[in-house]
């Protein structure tokens, strides 16, 4: 059971900046302790006349939040430091705190800010990090995250995945809408609009384009389309049904599923639409591939078994392996990008729940308690991983930290979103 | 559902102007709950929402003009085929309408069919996708012993992506769970 949980109405004010004006609510619930939580002190920075809310270190304090790996430290009565004179060691660590963020802000002509930012280690009574940047006020958000890397790097040691996007359909009555957005959930921009289903979109390795499939054409298609001009073409629109495309790790292939010649089997097709293979031959279900991050294996759901479970094979094509053994329904892989987890979906007891499973031990845990989980996608750091749920009938997408004890809920009122999938 | 205005319309529809957008599978087997709404003597159809009605609808209505596949008393008008939770086998039920599908796709070679599969709503959208292909495979393998030719099906799948039920209720769960039949000039 949940034991705090906090929200956050401050994110109503972003609407301000949002220039697909969405109304978004963000919620993080933490479900364990503070054990094991590196504390940090967010101050809220020196702020500028005329500057965006909600304050950056606001919003790098979500982002760290939301990652399960910090939490904040409280500020009540404290003084508020500005600049790194100010910080009063002892007194953060009295607070509990392993380290201080602090900044000043300063309105510049032409309506930009200059930002200066510290991170301070309150232990070894150091400074860890300094910035200055000069933006506009439309990159207000893009900096807070710029920071919240910053800091998340150099107090774990892993880079930090709060600049990065994430994709998802979003149903609104009978529109569909392939949208891409910050990846906590702001700043969405509409890629595809369509009276029919769009599904399964995929950002290519370097995130300039992204598959997807689309029922346009009243049978579902692959298309691969640019995020700069928004130009697109048909990868895969063969007899039968095109889906669930893949991005191999050089951005080059994809893996698909078509129907062509035979049940769901395995494709690879060349970016352009030229060069098919066919990889899968089996006269079961063999679908949902996925690249591992070394491009030589692929991990897919396939139902040759007798129930949909998850299998590897060389990318090349050749025997697979299956991987997923408990349970009847494992589907949905994501695989992080050192390759050493796969995230799922699992039912258990009628219930579709997400889990981790550690490739080299065979270990597997449930992160999440809910009971529609769709469509899990690994940051690309590989410490958080976003899927899609159901809450109150409608669907929603949240975010949960690899033990399971962080969950954050990024969603818009009165519609529904689905089918995420993290990018670069 | 209203059992003499559908007739009607679909009467004047097709009299008027051929075929047109709107397909009489629409208004069929939307409930499949099995409560056959038979047609009294007035002659007015049966909109059969059932699927296991199919038997008793006999073949009259084609000598007027009318396209059989859009009269409601012609078993061509069926065009869903429901299936049990992770079957893929084609009841005993539907075999007089495949029988009666494949016999107006083999006497009229150029007539075209997508046969459409469907998924409920539960779990993995791609693989739904999987599942509603295995669906409307299993209907385009029928045709084709039937002796429908490749050239003139194709098997596609909407997974979960076309509910024509919403809910999580089993019923609706099974009304999810089909193949419709949709021709080319549909």
């Amino acid at each position: 059971m949940p034991r705090a949980v906090l929200f956050y109405p401050m994110l109503f004010l972003a609407l301000l900046c949002a220039p697909f004006s969405a109304r978004a609510a963000l919620e993080i619930q933490v479900i364990g302790g503070a054990a094991n939580k590196i504390a940090v002190a967010m101050v809220p920075f020196q702020a500028a006349p005329g500057q965006p809310v909600p304050d950056l270190s606001q919003i790098a304090g979500d982002d760290l939040e939301r990652s399960g790996q910090f939490r904040r430290v409280d500020l009540g009565g404290a003084a508020r430091p500005v600049a790194p004179a100010q910080v009063d060691h002892a007194f953060w660590r009295g607070r509990g705190a392993d380290a201080v963020v602090i900044g000043q802000v300063s309105a510049l002509p032409g309506g930009r800010f200059e930002v200066r930012f510290y991170l301070m280690d309150v232990i070894k009574r150091t400074q860890l990090a300094a910035f200055a940047y000069t933006i506009p006020a439309r990159q207000w958000r893009a900096t807070a995250h710029q920071i919240a890397d910053i800091v998340y790097e150099k107090l774990t040691g892993t880079p930090g995945a709060f600049s990065t996007r994430i994709a998802y359909v979003q149903k609104q009555g009978t529109r569909y809408e392939l949208r891409v957005a910050d990846a906590d959930g702001h700043n969405p921009h509409t890629v595809v609009r369509s009276a029919e289903p769009v599904i399964s979109p995929r950002f290519s390795p370097d995130g300039t384009r992204i598959a997807y499939v689309s029922f346009e054409d009243k049978k579902p298609v692959v298309y691969v389309q640019s995020l700069k001009d928004g130009r697109r073409t048909k990868v895969a629109a063969f007899k039968g049904s095109n889906s669930a495309p893949a991005w191999a790790p050089d951005g080059k292939r994809l893996a698909v599923v078509l129907t062509r010649d035979a049940g769901s089997q395995v494709y690879l097709i060349n970016a352009d639409g030229s060069g098919l293979v066919r990889i899968t031959r089996s006269a079961s279900i063999d679908t949902e591939p996925v690249f591992s991050p070394d491009g030589t294996t692929i991990y897919f759901t396939s139902d040759r078994g007798g129930s949909a479970q998850i299998y590897q094979m060389p990318a090349s094509g050749g025997d697979a392996r299956r991987v997923t053994f408990n349970g009847s329904y494992n589907v949905s892989p994501s695989i992080s990008k050192d390759g050493r987890r796969l995230a799922y979906i699992s039912r258990d007891e009628g219930r579709f729940r997400v889990v981790l499973h550690e490739l080299s031990t065979g270990q597997t845990r449930v992160l999440t308690d809910s009971a529609r989980d769709e469509s899990p996608s690994f940051a690309p750091n590989g410490q958080v991983v976003l899927y899609a749920t159901v809450q109150g009938g409608r669907g929603i997408l949240g975010t949960v930290s690899l033990d399971g004890q962080t969950r954050a809920r990024l969603s818009e009122s009165g519609v529904d979103a689905r089918e995420p999938a993290w990018g670069p | 559902m209203n059992k003499i205005f559908w007739p009607v319309l679909l009467a004047l529809t097709v009299s008027a102007c051929g075929t047109k957008g709107t397909t009489p599978a629409q208004v069929e087997d939307r409930t499949g709950t099995g409560t056959a709404t038979t047609a009294p003597a007035t002659g007015a159809a049966s909109t059969g929402t059932s699927s296991d009605s199919v038997s008793g609808s006999a073949l009259p209505g084609d000598a007027t003009g009318v396209d059989p596949r859009k009269d409601p008393a012609n078993v061509l008008s069926k065009r869903s085929v429901f299936f049990d939770f992770d079957s893929f086998v084609i009841k005993d039920e539907y075999s007089a309408m495949i029988q009666a599908h494949a016999s107006y796709l083999n006497a009229n070679r150029n007539a075209r069919v997508i046969l459409q599969g469907n998924a409920d709503e539960r779990g993995s959208r791609e693989y739904n996708l999987a599942l509603g292909q295995k669906r409307a495979e299993a209907v385009r393998r029928a045709l084709s012993v039937l002796g429908v030719t490749e050239s003139q099906m194709e098997a596609v799948s909407f997974g979960e992506e076309k509910l024509r039920k919403t809910g999580s209720t089993e019923e609706a769960h099974a009304e999810n769970r089909r193949t419709d039949v949709v021709y080319g000039d549909e």
